[in-house]
């Protein structure tokens, strides 16, 4: 089936398999790899995009379902003058990722988590992200960057 | 992994989706959130022929106070039940409950009409519904008909709802009793319950405790009869057939459901 979706700000369109996921659709027809594949079983969130501005696993969602709607990956998130998002500054700046696997994923989720919450406690900082795994950090780093981010967005 | 290769349909009314259902004969599945389906579907444990994509039938999405109940529709996603002003004041128990369920991307593509259509007797809300006394609407190419919550779970991933039949709405008599709760205990945050209990009023019902969502039926006899919470709850597993699994033996479960009921009745308790 023709799929057309807005991704990052621009119309990508292809004819696709009907049983095609969005995540193949952004890493093979888009071309944007920063979206991972992790357990493919929707538990680990590599795979977090925005749609339609709220984070969804893209490994668990069709193609199909995105189509005529918006999608943002993490490659979307700078608008590429070399400057990074709040959020990606923040996960440099405090080291929120080691191996960075699963950073694209996290950071997206953290995106999503600071449009519906701008000013999160460490607890709901580590609630909304429990649907993104890390092997690498422990996440005290991770939930760091989050709360960077909040605050250089709200500055008292 | 990908699904085994279907025919995607895309309904645009509830018409709409009941006409392409009927089309498409009984190897037809719906797709709401996907949540579900689609992981079931990755690992060849489903593989419907015709997936039909309900998921934008936007006059499906709704919470509305009506005369002594709440009409939600069966396409509400978990996230927006969660957030919903009219639920939490009105029924605070299912708006806290979706807002357990899984993890926040999960609640953002999950809707109370799939998981309840789903029917893994590991999923929250048909606990929650069966606790709200909730009746059930259901629209299939004869018409709609009405279900009571106790009526539609019929087995493991079975309940009432016949090809091509869709769950439209779910309407929840207003709670007479303020005291409501729901505990559950999971190993992470985005796993489903090992078991739950969902508490409104004098109502108990359990999450993964057999193939079915059940009512707690010893320990609404034993609060009928007077008996205070831990006595109440020490009946939680009485008649129940709970899975006895890697997520823990039978046993454990159903000192979970003890444990976990007689939380839930203080709760519910100094709520009231």
């Amino acid at each position: 089936m023709k799929v057309t979706v807005t991704v990052n700000g621009g119309e990508v369109a292809a004819e696709v398999a009907d049983r095609t996921l969005l995540v193949h659709f952004l890493r093979d027809v888009a071309g944007l790899t920063a979206t991972n594949v992790g357990c493919d079983t929707s538990s680990c969130g590599a795979c977090t995009v925005l749609l339609d501005g709220r984070s969804v696993k893209s490994c668990t969602v069709l193609a199909a379902q995105a189509d005529g709607r918006d999608v943002v990956t993490a490659e979307g998130l700078s608008d590429g003058s070399g400057e990074l998002h709040p959020v990606q500054r923040a996960f440099r700046a405090e080291h929120g990722l080691q191996c960075g696997f699963c950073t694209p994923g996290m950071v997206m989720a953290s995106v999503s988590l600071l449009s519906e919450n701008p000013s999160p406690t460490e607890d709901e900082v580590r609630t909304a992200l429990e649907g993104n795994l890390c092997r690498c950090t422990g996440y005290h780093n991770i939930v760091r960057a989050v709360l960077a981010a909040a605050s250089e967005r709200q500055p008292q | 992994m990908i699904p085994a290769p279907f025919t995607y349909k895309r309904a645009g009314t509830v018409d709409e989706a009941l006409d392409l259902a009927a089309e498409a004969g009984e190897d037809a599945k719906f797709l709401a959130g996907g949540h579900s389906l689609m992981p079931l579907m990755k690992l060849r444990l489903a593989v419907p022929e015709t997936l039909v994509d309900i998921g934008r039938l936007s006059e499906l999405s709704y919470v509305r106070e009506a005369d002594g109940h709440v009409e939600v529709g069966a396409l509400t996603c978990h996230d927006d039940l969660a957030r919903s002003d009219v639920l939490r004041s009105t029924v605070p128990l299912l708006a806290h409950a979706a807002g357990q369920v899984g993890d926040p991307q999960v609640r953002h593509c999950g809707t109370i009409g799939g998981s309840l259509a789903h029917a893994d007797p590991a999923a929250d809300l048909p606990a929650v519904v069966l606790a709200l006394d909730a009746t059930l609407v259901i629209r299939g190419p004869g018409g709609s008909r009405e279900v009571a919550a106790d009526g539609f779970f019929e087995g493991l991933f079975e309940t009432v709802l016949a090809p091509g039949e869709l769950l439209t709405e779910i309407r929840i008599p207003k709670p007479r009793s303020a005291g409501w709760s729901f505990q559950k205990l999971t190993k992470r945050g985005i796993d489903w319950a090992i078991v739950g209990v969902a508490v409104q009023g004098s109502n108990v019902a359990l999450v993964n405790m057999g193939s079915t969502p059940v009512r707690a039926a010893g320990v609404e006899q034993a609060l009928a009869a007077g008996a205070g919470a831990s006595d109440a709850a020490a009946h939680a597993a009485d008649g129940t057939s709970a899975p006895d699994d890697l997520n823990g033996p039978r046993a454990y479960r159903e000192h979970l459901a003890r444990v976990l009921v007689g939380r839930a009745l203080e709760e519910s308790a100094a709520r009231a």
